[in-house]
């Protein structure tokens, strides 16, 4: 089983129309959207949700107003700032900022009265789904969510039991942007990652970092640039910094008029009979497949 | 003080392109770059570097010679940073948060906390601005977040400051848009671009962040942002039409409003985001 996933750093690259045109080319695939913050898979594939669970790895401090003395030892032990006194001298009373805690329990055991416990958090769901392409896992985060890595590696893991379970041989990952911890999971164990980037200065700094995060992870990656129309000149200077890394360019897809056309209606380029959008992310895919 | 963040649910709507020309078109604007992980407004802007700050974070080092393998570092610590082996204690700096609790509850006190480089904080002085700050994450570091506090931790309080927010609805998007006085959504007319803005409307609900909406790349045959923006009350602060030569000066890392004559039509984008600063 292969496992193919798709970054890009910058965001709106179009990683996700190459993802979901991936997986209509490929024969019996299992989908995972790990891109949990703000996913858009579901919106091309139209998944029916077969099953579906909370996710609730974060933890949280709560306090027992009935045990707490206000003895502030909390207060100064917290390094995140999560934890304060409100009221007066009369009445006092230490509170939780929810978005500052990141569940590490030192508040928990600094606690001379034990009024201080931790508590998982629902922070997200996840979903095991069926599309007209296969097998589809996906999740959406809670709005501020922390430990997202945590979800796109759980939704990355169940992928993978799917595929096992089904014999399917390759694993589609639609990735996140941006290179921090929801990236870092994504790119973790993959066979194959395909970098998606724009011919634009931005896209050109962008590429550089998340370039720059697969060869520290040891990635084996390759490039496709989206839209190269835009600027070829800043196309070629993307391809020939993607070659001074030894990333291997899977071709160009050109800016098609027919492809935002085809998106309103929730399909991908590969589902229209011609374009030339769709005649390049063909060919990018078989060169992708005889990279084995 | 006025502090704008711009900010999207979904990459790529135009976030970049709106910040540095707004705050070109400002008069005296502070523009921070909190997309620390990809922060590129900095390329739009001839400036000159004035300061370049190493920000860290703390990390355990333990001692092994006054380290007895007693265990009880991997057992305080929640994020499975540091693992007791019997003859050795590995420490995973990616994985740990810098709370603290390993070297606090070693009984022997063999852990002292050393500094990891997580990113900087860099300032630049460019021409028609107060001032350019950004923070650049280290590849390879986890969390985003924290960095995008410390350099909000030395944002001046006066003034007008306009911020570039990374996209997406997790905490580093969160704590980018947590503290500003008006919240920017740029959106595009596509399905991904409507689904994203409603996602990141939860996030300035929860947050209760006066927010208003800009449209980017009208003309797309997509869904009908202004009618879902007029059906919730949402006050739309500009258009930006779907045009080639937009797309190629940005490609290019010039701004719109210098280099292609639309300093006109950001301006009174500008004065409606003040009037609605005003008015939350």
């Amino acid at each position: 089983m292969k496992e193919i996933v798709v970054l890009s750093g910058k965001g709106g690259t179009g990683k996700t129309v190459v993802l979901a045109s991936f997986a209509s080319l490929a024969k019996n695939p299992v989908i995972a959207d790990c891109d949990v913050d703000a996913p858009n898979l579901h919106l091309l594939l139209n998944p029916t949700v077969k099953e579906r669970g909370m996710f609730s790895s974060r933890k949280m401090a709560i306090i027992d107003g009935r045990l707490c003395n206000s003895c502030k030892e909390c207060v100064s032990a917290c390094r995140f700032d999560a934890l304060s006194i409100i009221g007066n001298e009369c009445l006092q009373k230490v509170t939780v900022d929810a978005d500052a805690c990141e569940g590490c329990g030192v508040c928990t055991r600094v606690c001379p009265s034990g009024a201080i416990k931790l508590q998982e958090q629902d922070s997200g769901e996840w979903f095991v789904s069926e599309t007209r392409f296969g097998p589809m896992v996906h999740a959406l985060l809670a709005p501020g969510g922390e430990n997202s890595g945590k979800l796109v590696a759980l939704v990355k893991q169940k992928a993978k039991v799917i595929a096992n379970q089904t014999g399917a041989n390759t694993v589609l990952v639609d990735g996140p942007p941006g290179l921090s911890c929801p990236a870092i999971s994504a790119a973790g164990g993959a066979d194959m990652v395909v970098l998606v980037a724009e011919p634009t200065v931005s896209g050109f700094s962008d590429f550089a970092r998340i370039a720059d995060l697969c060869s520290q992870m040891k990635a084996k990656t390759a490039l496709v640039v989206n839209r190269w129309n835009i600027n070829s000149r800043l196309a070629e200077s993307i391809e020939n910094e993607a070659a001074l890394r030894g990333i291997k360019s899977l071709g160009r897809i050109p800016y098609d008029e027919m492809v935002p056309s085809l998106l309103a209606t929730c399909k991908t380029p590969i589902e229209s009979r011609d374009g030339e959008a769709r005649a390049a992310i063909v060919e990018v895919w078989n060169k992708l497949c005889d990279m084995g | 003080m006025v502090r704008i963040s711009i900010a999207s649910g979904k990459g790529g709507t135009g976030k970049t392109m709106v910040a540095t020309n707004l705050a070109a078109v400002a008069a005296d604007a502070l523009l921070v770059d909190l997309d620390v992980e990809e922060p590129d407004c900095y390329l739009f802007f001839d400036g000159k570097e004035l300061s370049r700050e190493v920000v860290s974070r703390k990390v355990p080092f333990v001692n092994k010679e006054k380290c007895t393998g007693c265990g009880n570092c991997a057992k305080v610590c929640e994020y499975h940073a540091i693992v007791s082996l019997p003859k050795d204690v590995l420490v995973f700096d990616e994985l740990c948060h810098s709370c603290g609790a390993c070297s606090r509850f070693c009984p022997e006190g063999a852990i002292e906390e050393r500094d990891h480089p997580m990113g900087e904080i860099i300032r630049l002085g460019a021409n028609g601005l107060r001032g350019l700050t950004y923070g650049r994450l280290r590849v390879g570091e986890a969390s985003a977040a924290t960095l995008i506090k410390r350099v909000k931790r030395q944002l001046p309080k006066d003034g007008l400051t306009i911020i570039d927010c990374p996209p997406g609805t997790a905490c580093p998007a969160v704590e980018s848009m947590r503290g500003s006085d008006l919240c920017v959504l740029v959106t595009e007319p596509t399905p991904f671009g409507l689904h994203d803005l409603k996602l990141a409307l939860a996030v300035t609900k929860k947050l209760r962040l006066p927010h208003v909406v800009l449209v980017n790349k009208t003309g797309l045959p997509g869904p009908d942002i202004r009618k879902f923006c007029s059906e919730n009350e949402l006050p739309i602060v500009g258009e930006i039409p779907l045009r080639i030569e937009i797309a190629e000066t940005y490609s290019e890392g010039r701004l719109l409003v210098r280099d292609l004559g639309l300093k006109r039509q950001f301006e009174s984008m500008l004065e409606r985001i003040m009037e609605e600063a005003e008015k939350a």
